[in-house]
């Protein structure tokens, strides 16, 4: 093996994939099979951290950075002038065997920029997992690209070898795709997840009459949108998220700040801030529509078509609905007790079965780790200290963001700092 | 009212079961439960030494089990914490545990209760730690070879986990702190004791005993690092909060920062 030829070639591919968000290695059970090498961890491990704090879990790499398209904002655009390189099959394979014998990663994440044809693409991406699988005896993690308008045949082929399966569909809205990816069309993006999702069901009813029935994307779909690109509002990214998982099934959706790339009037500046702030609250916001039973009409609407930047959702939700609160936190039903602003999934679960016990006063529940300076002015609980004032919702939100420091409240604090 | 009595034990987890077994066999009002390496004996109560005997300590952990499958693995976390003073707290985990009916578990409004399962929660977080920052290196005797530095004493916690995984390889993952190590030669498991003359650590010296892919191995792997960092995204905060300091030593991807 040339050592530095493949060393040249994995620095310009590993860039040029770093901007897929994506890096999950959870959600599938593979075992290992026959003593061969691998398995998957249902929970998923990051064996590392990048210095911007994402996970490194998987040997993230394109193919190649070839691309006959030339979407506005992608890195790899046809137009971009940029050192192209690209791997061969072997060498791949070689890679993602050496690293993860080290336990340097769970396994592959194989994406690839278009040349020739996106059926020419998705054949090679398949051909490497493929010879992971039968001929390495591979069992860890391979999460493979679909390209858009790839055959139905070949996103079948690639389901049988892969964890999960991704397309990206980068632009929340159909007029913004319109406007910088003009070469791609919206059904291109369907059209994979159509297929994936479809046989993901075939294979789930076939696998309860036969046991024996063979993997087929155990770690499911996903997606992933650019925020701040195009000036959608946190309605349009949210609504077509909430489309995503209900069509496709996906099993998550990321959401990525746009990181400026390329000169393009269509698009922000090079150097202008990455979105963090408001992609911390879309998280938040699509954690509490699949864990917290929240609906997406209740968080964003056509009077709140954006997300509150100095308070999370949940608690935004709370003080625009205070005629549901206070509650009691030994009485009330786990849908209510989950909305209650400052108390989480884990505390939910500790309090449930903790309260079968004893009446919960504020010190157990400050041990069970609820954060009351959120919470306290949502709930009563076994104490005759609760919040008796009759404040409105201008009033809590200023006592609680008073009383906490949040790691962004630079980027919109209006106080001007003193020192600096 | 009985004298107190102090027991003292090996170490062992089995020895640990087998003094709450002699405890509650023989009814004994226990002031403290200790290791025979760090025992210190009290003003007012006796001392008596446990010697570890399987059948009993089996007997206990079935009597946990069959409460709860979650109690015993809390029960296993929190001991291998080697927290000081541990031991006693368990002992009255135990004691809650077999008072009451069941599900006494789960009462987080218990101190005890909420400790322990806090307690195994941080085990179980450094059995993670350690299952993602091992790094393997390949010597020359064809064996894969890790240090690591836990701090808590996970390696019985994740050798199943090596053993499933690399299957096909030998492999071997040495605890620096408590030198002993795990070594899988294909067949099975077992505990091994090393003379290690040096520590391999992160050096930017190579060292013979490795092969000499070995470090081409590594430098594809910290080049990939670097390659995967947004840099107008950096978040040194995030990142070792993710990656504490204490571990970095033993990371290759590190090599250049420690």
């Amino acid at each position: 093996m040339n050592f530095d030829r493949i060393r040249e070639k994995l620095n310009i591919l590993a860039d040029a994939a770093k901007y897929d968000v994506s890096c999950a290695s959870s959600g599938s059970d593979r075992t290992n099979k026959g003593k061969g090498l691998g398995n998957a961890s249902k929970m998923g491990i990051c064996h590392s951290y990048t210095a911007d704090g994402r996970c490194v879990s998987l040997l993230k790499i394109l193919l190649t950075n070839h691309c006959i398209f030339d979407c506005a904002y992608c890195v790899t655009r046809k137009s971009n002038d940029v050192p192209r390189a690209a791997f061969k099959v072997q060498e791949v394979v070689d890679l993602t065997i050496n690293f993860y014998r080290r336990n340097y990663i769970e396994g592959l994440f194989l994406s690839s920029g278009i040349f020739k044809s996106p059926d020419h693409t998705m054949e090679r991406l398949v051909s490497v997992a493929k010879k992971l699988r039968e001929e390495e005896n591979f069992n860890g993690y391979i999460h493979l690209k679909s390209i858009p308008g790839a055959s139905d045949e070949l996103m079948y082929e690639a389901g049988l070898y892969a964890d999960r399966l991704s397309v990206n569909i980068e632009v929340p809205t159909i007029s913004g795709l319109k406007l910088l990816a003009p070469d791609k069309k919206h059904e291109d993006f369907t059209k994979p997840m159509e297929k994936v999702k479809n046989e993901i069901v075939r294979y789930k009813s076939e696998h309860k009459i036969i046991k024996s029935t063979p993997k087929y994307a155990p770690a499911g779909q996903s997606t992933q949108m650019i925020v701040g690109a195009t000036g959608e509002s946190d309605k349009d990214i949210m609504y077509s998220a909430a489309y995503y998982y209900k069509t496709f099934h996906m099993k998550r959706v990321y959401y990525s700040g746009y990181v400026p790339v390329t000169h393009d009037s269509r698009l922000p500046a090079i150097g202008s801030q990455v979105p963090m702030l408001r992609e911390n609250r879309l998280y938040q916001t699509d954690w509490l529509l699949r864990f917290y039973g929240f609906s997406i009409g209740e968080i964003l609407n056509n009077r709140h078509p954006n997300l509150d930047m100095d308070v999370d959702p949940k608690l935004s939700w709370a003080l625009r609905n205070l005629h549901h609160f206070p509650v009691d936190v030994n009485t009330v039903d786990k849908r209510l007790l989950a909305r209650i602003p400052g108390i989480g999934m884990r505390s939910v679960d500790k309090i449930i079965k903790a309260r079968k016990f004893r009446k919960l006063n504020w010190d157990h529940l400050k041990k069970i780790g609820v954060a009351l300076n959120r919470a306290q002015y949502f709930m009563v609980c076994d104490s005759r200290h609760w919040e008796r004032r009759d404040l409105d919702a201008d009033k809590i939100k200023g006592m609680i963001l008073q009383n906490s420091s949040g790691k962004f409240r630079n980027q919109y604090s209006t106080q001007l700092s003193l020192f600096n | 009212m009985n004298a107190s009595t102090t027991l003292i034990y090996d170490g062992s987890f089995n020895g640990f079961l087998t003094a709450v077994f002699v405890a509650f066999d023989e009814k004994i009002n226990v002031a403290d439960i200790q290791k025979n390496n760090q025992s210190q004996s009290g003003l007012f109560s006796e001392t008596e030494t446990i010697f570890t005997h399987v059948e009993k300590a089996k007997r206990v952990w079935n009597g946990i089990r069959n409460r709860s499958h979650n109690a015993i693995s809390n029960v296993y976390f929190a001991f291998l914490s080697e927290a000081e003073g541990v031991e006693m707290i368990l002992y009255s985990y135990i004691q809650k545990l077999m008072r009451t009916k069941n599900g006494k578990y789960l009462d987080y409004s218990d101190s005890t209760v909420l400790y322990i399962a806090q307690l195994a929660r941080k085990v179980g977080r450094e059995k993670h730690r350690m299952e993602a920052f091992v790094r393997f290196q390949l010597t020359n005797d064809d064996i894969y070879f890790a240090n690591i530095e836990p701090d808590f004493d996970v390696l019985p916690l994740i050798s199943k986990h090596f053993r499933d995984r690399y299957a096909d390889q030998k492999w071997l993952i040495y605890d620096v702190k408590r030198k002993y190590g795990i070594y899988y030669d294909l067949d099975h498991v077992e505990m091994v004791s090393l003379n290690l003359k040096d520590i391999h650590h992160n050096k930017t010296a190579k060292s013979d005993v490795f092969t000499h892919e070995e470090y081409e191995y590594q430098t594809l792997w910290n080049d990939y690092f670097k390659s995967t960092n947004i840099a107008s995204r950096i978040n040194p905060k995030l990142h070792t909060q993710h990656v504490p300091k204490r571990y970095w030593k033993y990371l290759s991807e590190k090599k250049e920062a420690v």
